[in-house]
């Protein structure tokens, strides 16, 4: 059976993904999750039980790099913060997200 | 002389002769762009003092090179043709223009694309639709739209695009240009803005087939910074072009799909009777007409697996784009970049992503294994990358799976990870639209689609640079 969104599925989705909606956005998003979904379930009449999944299609083994600082590829601190919006004394400023109280 | 109508294979030969200077190369170039790009809309930003940096003593001979702007550039900004990275300069240069311009290639600008290269049309983008040059009513495609558009219009000398399935040959499909999407893998990521990991890979959008040979090899090999990228050596991909196709053999496949168009078949089938004319041997692969485990080849069910797959990577790729170090805050995404994350999120969410990741993955494998059947048995596949020509503006309006659905044909290929080249192959004297043949190789065979397109080229009249400026 097809997954039918809605509203409250899309304010959760948003919340996860932090993005920002509003009421009217999640009903249009609702319905169009829904059409998709159509498409998407035609996936469950394949059946797939012995195949295993993988992540891309190309042979590859695991890949590693020797554990030492390429120092040709380190920022300085005027590159890491030039394309910050919000800078203070050479750091970035990040809204608080922890709680505190006054003790 | 119209030196910006110069392939890139010409304007090496006439730089590297003296017969003409990296100077006035460049100024025709940049004059053509000032009369072009405000109907247009091709380019995002531009060099203008681009003609100072081209060494004529280099490879690429300093002949100006259009750069999708999703490739992290040092000196101009990198928008992804999002607001979200609008004003952004990186700090550091993506591995395939630092290799360009390490070869003398220099970048002229950055060109426009669907936002963060989700679409199929431009018209996602946050900087306006780009229009196509051969007919300012019809799309582009997408998402390298701005690529192709600045080949077709002879805006550039050649150009860089990326695709994840269709993006690069959709569009030069659509603009009459040529269009190489190498092996997953081939080409290092490594600063290009990740979209679908899995699957993105850049490639090389030309004016002919010998340029996007000459393209591919500064591109190519490996990377330590892309730990995707093969460690196969990249060959000299310009001297097998002419080794012709004799004694390959040649499958036609999706001729029986049921959108495909019968003039599109015929465009299709006389290629397939080109080449067998040519020593191929050629025949024509139908589709599975039941759904055979093991066996799905149709190209419909590509549509579900990639939409699921290349969500699930958007989300997780997206996720870093907070407003903290770069860029503005996520309230600034456009609807599509909203919709693919919102809907990459749940099909990762705990308790459906073994019904929609897990299963999408096992199915793409199915795909692989049908591309690896039918490479052990043949050496090239041909079909088209677009059953039909450019759309309209705005048909991309109210449809949320409009991209996936124009790249339909190109999508099982990209899931697989094979290389496949778009090239021009009928155009329409009425509309002055172009259709495209599409040429799928297996895994690492680059050389082969390219001897195989560089033949079609040669032989028939649709490539509009090759029988005309090359005469210059």
């Amino acid at each position: 059976m097809t997954y039918t969104f809605s509203s409250q599925d899309v304010h959760m989705v948003a919340k996860l993904a932090n993005i920002p909606i509003d009421e009217t956005q999640a009903v249009s998003l609702a319905e169009g999750f829904t059409k998709t979904m159509i498409v998407l379930d035609q996936l469950q009449r394949i059946d797939t039980k012995d195949i295993h999944e993988d992540y891309h299609a190309v042979d590859l083994e695991n890949v590693t790099r020797e554990d030492i600082v390429d120092e040709s590829r380190m920022f300085t601190q005027e590159q890491a913060l030039s394309n910050a919006l919000r800078t203070h004394n050479g750091y970035i400023v990040v809204d608080q997200v922890i709680d505190y109280q006054d003790e | 002389m119209t030196l910006h109508r110069l392939t890139l294979t010409k304007a090496i030969e006439l730089i590297k002769s003296k017969e003409v200077s990296v100077q006035e190369v460049h100024g025709e170039v940049h004059a053509f762009i000032r009369e072009k790009n405000p109907t247009l809309n091709v380019y995002l930003s531009i060099d203008e003092h681009s003609s100072e940096k081209g060494n004529p003593e280099t490879d690429l001979a300093g002949v100006p090179i259009a750069i999708k702007d999703n490739f992290l550039t040092v000196g101009l900004p990198t928008t992804a043709s999002s607001r979200v990275l609008e004003g952004f300069y990186s700090p550091y240069e993506s591995t395939v223009t630092k290799r360009i311009k390490d070869a003398g290639g220099v970048v002229i600008g950055k060109t426009n694309l669907d936002a963060w290269a989700h679409g199929s049309s431009t018209e996602t983008s946050d900087f306006g639709t780009t229009r196509n040059p051969d007919n300012p009513d019809y799309s582009p495609g997408g998402s390298s739209g701005g690529s192709a558009a600045a080949v077709s219009a002879d805006m550039c000398i050649a150009a860089i695009g990326s695709e994840t399935a269709g993006s690069i040959r959709i569009p030069a499909c659509w603009c009459g240009c040529v269009g190489l999407k190498p092996t997953y893998g081939r080409v290092s990521r490594a600063g290009v803005i990740a979209m679908g990991s899995s699957l993105d890979c850049p490639g090389p959008m030309t004016k002919t087939v010998e340029d996007a040979a000459i393209l591919l090899r500064y591109m190519a090999g490996k990377d330590l910074y892309d730990a995707t990228s093969s460690n196969r050596k990249a060959p000299d991909y310009r001297s097998s072009l002419q080794k012709g196709v004799k004694g390959m053999r040649i499958g036609i496949i999706y001729m029986d799909h049921l959108h495909m168009p019968q003039e599109v078949k015929e465009v299709v089938i006389n290629a397939g009777k080109l080449f067998a004319s040519h020593g191929a041997i050629v025949d024509e692969i139908k589709l599975s007409q039941t759904l055979e485990k093991d066996k799905v080849l149709s190209p419909d069910y590509a549509v579900a697996v990639y939409t699921i797959v290349q969500r699930s990577e958007v989300a997780s790729n997206l996720a870093r784009y907070d407003g903290i170090r770069y860029g503005r805050d996520r309230s600034h995404f456009g609807n599509e970049a909203k919709r693919r994350i919102m809907l990459g999120t749940f099909t990762l969410s705990k308790g459906y992503a073994d019904k929609y990741y897990i299963k999408a993955q096992q199915v793409r494998m199915l795909y692989k294994k049908n591309f690896d059947q039918l490479f052990s048995s043949y050496d090239l596949l041909i079909s088209t990358p677009s059953p039909g020509y450019a759309l309209k503006v705005g048909a991309s309006e109210g449809n949320p799976m409009f991209g996936e659905v124009v790249d339909m044909l190109n999508e099982p290929s990209s899931l697989a990870g094979n290389p496949a080249i778009s090239i021009p192959c009928y155009r329409d004297s009425k509309t002055n639209l172009s259709l495209g043949l599409a040429i799928i190789g297996d895994h690492f065979e680059e050389e082969k689609v390219l001897q195989a397109a560089y033949l079609y080229e040669r032989e028939t009249p649709w490539n509009r640079w090759i029988h005309k400026v090359d005469k210059i």
